[in-house]
């Protein structure tokens, strides 16, 4: 095909295994350059595994990754900054792997932190000084701050209210139409799946391939709120590949 | 840039806050030995007074010095042996567990070993020498620091291992970056407690193996039954290592530890 070969990201076959126990196997994904993919599948179905494979963490046991783009980054469920550096240090910590003189840094980071609505006064404080959302936003600006053009989210705003929730959604929106970064995005909220996503792909509950793939109407960012709610009932009431999301729901009342 | 000095400058004020409280202290020990002399008389125990002016008839010698000078260089040179060799290995231990399956029993008999055991050992190696006293104190401390270094290593966060390797850090970027920064959390405490082992372990093996030193001038009071000089001694000891940890470790360590202060809530900070 041809679209192939444009894509940013691109897995074949991709098969993992913890201590013998096969957790993915056969997995196919391309995305194209500026596409925003959301993964979703049932808890403990493999997403974390295949966004840590496809982000070079961890060696895939089969299969390879091909990855087209400049620069990546990732945004984690928990924040992952380092605690014994103030906020303006973690956004700028990828710049200093990088080796980018300080000076430099420096202004890049206060700018990343700009971009996600960081307030500058709270640039000196550590991490333990900061709010959820406030570190999230951190971790988000520190991903931001590479100017990647292809980003990794693991349930990024999992642990967040609804109404920040929306607020830190519609920044991650802002910010790939401006930057036109591509990105594979797992979460469990089918809701915020429809709302930031070009395309849904749902993951096998058993993690035995892709079980398929929903394509969406319009583009991120300017969506109805009512449209986004009747597409997601859409997909829970009569699409049958999305019958065992639900499992998800019961782990999460629990 | 200002604000930095600032802060700085404010951290030195807590700092000095604290060294007031511990004086208030100290003033606290010598009431209670004073009492102490007042219960037991002057032959027995000297009031602390008798005891300052003994020291500082000491030290008004010139020879003194150097006495206090050659504990302090022993213990000195026994801690930096102590603090590498412990550094070292205590990383090696961390990052590679069957090493670490290898020292964890070597470990235990090297604490579980009283002091005084290793002094008779070297001095049976060494004779009355400074080698003595310095491998008695390496043998007593490094233990202390690979413990904490080794405890560092194996309680750091493997999540922020993931998040860099994300950013693209190969592994010497995440030892320094973040592995190293995790141990010095773990290892400034260690080093503490090792410095103060340091010189008791210095001063014990001094007065055991007859080289001089400040446990050379204790063994000399003990034969001339001169209790104020013998304590004056120990005080000057205890100057020396309270001057050195003051002086050094603790400045470095709460650099490293601004975090650690910034993450205690307010009314609870000292
Ligand atoms: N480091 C690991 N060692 C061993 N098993 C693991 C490890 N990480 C994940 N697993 C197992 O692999 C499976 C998939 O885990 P993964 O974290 O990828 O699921 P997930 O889809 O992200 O789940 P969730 O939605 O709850 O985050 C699970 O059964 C889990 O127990
Ligand atoms: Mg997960």
């Amino acid at each position: 095909m041809g679209r192939q070969e444009m894509s940013v990201l691109s897995l074949s076959g991709i098969g993992h295994a913890y201590f013998g126990r096969t957790v993915l196997d056969r997995i196919d994904l391309d995305v194209q350059p500026g596409e925003m993919v959301a993964l979703v599948g049932p808890s403990g179905c493999g997403k974390s595994t295949l966004i840590h494979l496809a982000a070079g963490i961890v060696e895939p046991l089969r299969g390879t990754v091909a990855m087209a783009c400049r620069r990546h980054a990732m945004v984690f469920q928990e924040s992952r900054l380092l605690p014994w550096a103030t906020a303006r240090d973690n956004i700028a910590y990828p710049l200093r792997l990088a080796g980018i003189r300080a000076g430099e840094r420096r202004a890049r980071a206060e700018a990343a932190a700009r971009r996600v609505a960081f307030d500058a006064v709270d640039l000196d404080k550590y991490p333990a000084e900061l709010s959820g959302g406030m570190r999230q936003r951190v971790a988000i600006a520190r991903a931001l701050v590479v100017d990647p053009d292809f980003m990794f989210f693991d349930e990024p705003f999992t642990a967040l209210d609804a109404a920040l929730k929306r607020r830190m959604q519609d920044l991650v929106i802002e910010a790939a139409r401006s930057a036109h970064f591509a990105a594979l995005f797992v979460t469990h909220d089918l809701m915020e799946a429809v709302r930031i996503a070009h395309r849904i792909v749902v993951l096998d509950s058993a993690g035995k391939g892709i079980a398929g793939q929903r394509m969406l109407p319009g583009e991120p960012g300017t969506r109805e709120d009512s449209d986004v709610f009747a597409a997601v009932q859409a997909f829970l009431k009569r699409d049958p590949l999305f019958r065992h999301i639900h499992d998800v729901d019961e782990r999460r009342v629990a | 840039m200002f604000e930095a000095a600032l802060s700085r400058l404010g951290r030195m004020g807590s700092f000095l806050w604290a060294g007031w409280s511990g004086l208030a202290g100290l003033a606290l020990l010598a009431a209670l030995w004073q009492a102490g002399h007042e219960a037991y008389g002057a032959f027995i125990l000297p009031s602390p007074l008798e005891t300052l002016a003994a020291g500082a008839a000491i030290l008004s010698d010139g020879r003194a010095w150097g006495v206090a000078m050659l504990t302090c260089i022993r213990a000195v040179e026994g801690f930096a042996v102590s603090a590498l060799a412990g550094a070292v290995s205590g990383l090696a231990a961390g990052y590679f567990p069957a090493t670490m399956r290898l020292a964890r029993p070597l470990v235990t008999v090297l604490l579980g070993v009283p002091p005084i055991a290793w002094i008779v050992l070297a001095m049976i190696w060494f004779g009355s020498t400074d080698g003595t006293v310095v491998v008695t104190v390496v043998v007593a401390a490094a233990p202390l620091v690979f413990v904490g270094v080794a405890e560092g290593v194996m309680t750091r966060d493997r999540g922020l291992d993931d998040m860099a390797r994300a950013f693209g850090a190969g592994p010497v970027q995440r030892l320094i970056t973040l592995g190293l920064r995790h141990v010095a959390a773990h290892l400034f405490p260690a080093l503490a407690v090792a410095l103060g082992m340091a010189f008791k372990v210095a001063v014990m093996a001094e007065l055991l193996a007859n080289v001089g030193g400040i446990g050379g001038e204790l063994a000399r009071s003990r034969a001339n039954l001169d209790v104020a000089a013998a304590l004056a001694w120990v005080t000057i000891a205890v100057a020396a290592l309270i001057l050195v940890e003051y002086g050094v470790v603790h400045p470095v360590r709460s650099e490293f530890e601004r975090w650690r202060t910034a993450a205690r809530p307010w009314g609870v900070r000292r």
